[in-house]
């Protein structure tokens, strides 16, 4: 009997915690492949941060430190600078990159740091139960949004990828998804793409991924499955925003 | 050879002349020469420097470099240091060695940009949440500005602990000669704990999320036997003219030079005034001074605050003779003569 699928080596054998249906366990395994891919294991560095995806040094077979609540890109930024032939990449919800820690996030893409960023938009505050995100559409419902968003009190989902894309420091941006297969293999090609952009010396990348969160949204997973592709994408439209990747 | 410096640049070459590899900061009066002196140094000799968008970002950014074992530094003035508290408890509680300093400011809020020791009790009572302690050095001139800005990192590095420089203005600000006494360091042995990528060794992680049960209570016991070796090893202190004194300065930083000051006019007029003069406010010299504190003994605090560290004069006095308090706060300064007429009036 011939093996062809295993557990990339980047991945512990912990299992993971996360709720059922969530997207984080796809994200990390292809993260995972991607490094086994690139054989960068041996030099990675990664960045946790504060929320559902606090707990990836348990799940990821190389070093992990942790960060304050929204400061990855400035904890990446100390480590990178000092260590510019590691490889280092945050991994980051939507409350920790584009609330808490939009000004480190803003900065670290201005200034160009050859780091990458995995974005796991789910639209919600995971970890806390549910609460509004920066990215919660407008109308969704959540524990502090009891009535729907309404952007006359809680103003609009953000865009960031929209947003970073005129920063001249920004290499790469592209939003993807997970919701089905096509999808997933979708992500990881651009995972990839930007993992190798910081091997190339060729700046700040980042990678939105629409993720879901059924038991906060209140849906079973192949609920969700459907309101990520008939509400969520549609209010964060997938594909390339920035690539200056090959641009001399 | 003395070469004749300003505190906030002394404190910088102490730093190099440490090793280090990494500055990360942010311009706020009356620090600013440390940002300003390091942006040119540090790439010139081909090291980081990176200016931040805040201080919470600087001091994260610290927090990442030494999270690898190389030697990272922040600096600020007051309002600057209370967003550097964030990072401060995160290295405290994963162990980190990190230097902090703070060149301390008249507060509260924004206050002004004269020099102060306002952030007394910040430094040495925790700062940021969780049940922590960092180790604080208090310079008194811009010799120990040079030395303490070296110590600091060994301190550090020996401990896994962040270490606080605090500072003030007036220090930071006034030129005196300093004596390069120290030996420039560049090389330092691997760490066994530090993020370098897993090549040929398990995986690492530094992480203080610690869910289950019982975990976190013992990790808080593992950083409280170390801050009980700091408080055995690491107590430094001035003690000048005390053996016969009848009235005892208790004093730390730029206070402490008016005091002395005050002390040697003091004996001059016949009063039997002695200093002692904390170089470490964490740890304290709490037994130094208790030894100190007999039923004939009157100690006197002189703070450019409103009392904090005369609390800990008072712990360690415990009772046994009186403790009295000088000070002004708000950037106002204590002149020699005021400390002299209080001294006199405590003689009775």
């Amino acid at each position: 009997m011939q093996k062809f699928l295993s557990k990339p080596e980047s991945l512990t054998d912990a299992e993971f915690t996360f709720c059922p249906g969530c997207g984080h366990g796809i994200v990390h395994r292809l993260i995972a492949e991607c490094i086994d891919e690139l054989d960068i294991r041996e030099k990675t560095i990664a960045v946790a941060p504060v929320g559902c995806a606090v707990f990836a040094y348990n799940y990821f077979n190389f070093d992990v430190t942790e960060a304050p609540h929204g400061r990855p890109p400035a904890v990446a930024t100390g480590i990178k600078r000092t260590n510019p032939d590691k490889f280092v990449f945050t991994y980051q919800g939507d409350g920790d990159i584009a609330a808490i820690g939009m000004a480190e996030t803003i900065h670290a893409a201005n200034r160009g740091e050859n780091i990458s960023i995995i974005f796991i938009n789910n639209a919600n505050y995971g970890m806390t139960g549910g609460q509004m995100a920066p990215t919660t559409l407008l109308g969704q419902v959540t524990q502090t949004t009891p009535f729907g968003r309404d952007p006359k009190r809680e103003g609009y989902p953000i865009q960031l990828c929209e947003l970073l894309v005129n920063l001249e420091g920004v290499a790469y941006l592209e939003r993807v998804a997970i919701h089905n297969p096509k999808e997933i293999l979708n992500a990881k090609r651009a995972i990839k793409k930007s993992f190798e952009c910081q091997i190339a010396g060729q700046g700040f990348s980042l990678v939105e991924v629409i993720s879901n969160c059924p038991v906060d949204w209140g849906m079973t997973p192949l609920d969700s499955i459907k309101w990520a592709e008939e509400k969520f994408i549609k209010a964060f439209p997938l594909g390339i925003i920035k690539d200056k990747t090959n641009a001399k | 050879m003395k070469k004749l410096v300003k505190g906030n640049i002394a404190l910088c070459d102490g730093a190099l002349d440490a090793g280090l590899k990494a500055y990360f900061g942010y311009p706020i009066t009356p620090q600013t020469e440390i940002p300003e002196y390091l942006a040119k140094k540090m790439v010139e000799q081909n090291k980081v420097f990176v200016q931040a968008e805040s201080e919470i970002a600087a001091a994260n950014m610290v927090l990442g470099a030494v999270a690898t074992g190389v030697r990272a530094m922040t600096s600020s003035a007051s309002p600057g240091i209370s967003l550097k508290q964030e990072a401060i408890s995160y290295m405290a509680a994963l162990e980190l060695p990190a230097v902090v300093v703070n060149v301390q400011r008249g507060g509260p809020g924004l206050g002004n940009i004269a020099g102060s020791q306002s952030d007394y009790f910040q430094a040495v009572k925790g700062g940021g949440h969780g049940d922590y302690k960092i180790l604080v050095l208090a310079p008194n001139s811009v010799q120990e500005m040079y030395e303490m800005g070296y110590d600091s990192f060994d301190l550090s590095q020996k401990y896994r602990i962040p270490v606080m420089i605090l500072s003030d203005g007036i220090i930071g600000q006034m030129m005196e000669p300093v004596e390069y006494n120290r030996q420039a360091k560049a090389d330092f042995p691997a760490q066994d704990w530090a993020l370098t990528g897993c090549a040929g060794r398990q995986p690492r992680s530094l992480k203080s999320l610690l869910m289950k049960e019982g975990i976190l209570e013992q990790h808080n016991l593992v950083l409280q036997k170390k801050y009980k070796l700091i408080m055995q090893e690491e107590v430094k202190y001035e003690n000048f003219m005390t053996e016969d004194a009848s009235i005892i300065v208790a004093a730390f930083g730029i206070s402490s030079r008016v005091a002395k000051s005050a002390v040697k006019e003091a004996r001059t007029a016949g009063i039997k005034a002695g200093l002692l003069r904390p170089k470490t406010l964490f740890p304290f010299p709490y037994e130094v001074i208790a030894s100190l504190a007999k039923p004939n003994v009157k100690f006197l605090t002189v703070e450019l605050n409103h009392g904090q560290m005369v609390e800990d004069v008072r712990l360690a006095v415990n009772g046994k003779c009186s403790v009295d308090f000088l000070g002004r706060a708000g950037g106002a300064v204590i002149g020699e003569q005021e400390v002299i007429d209080k001294i006199k009036s405590m003689r009775g």
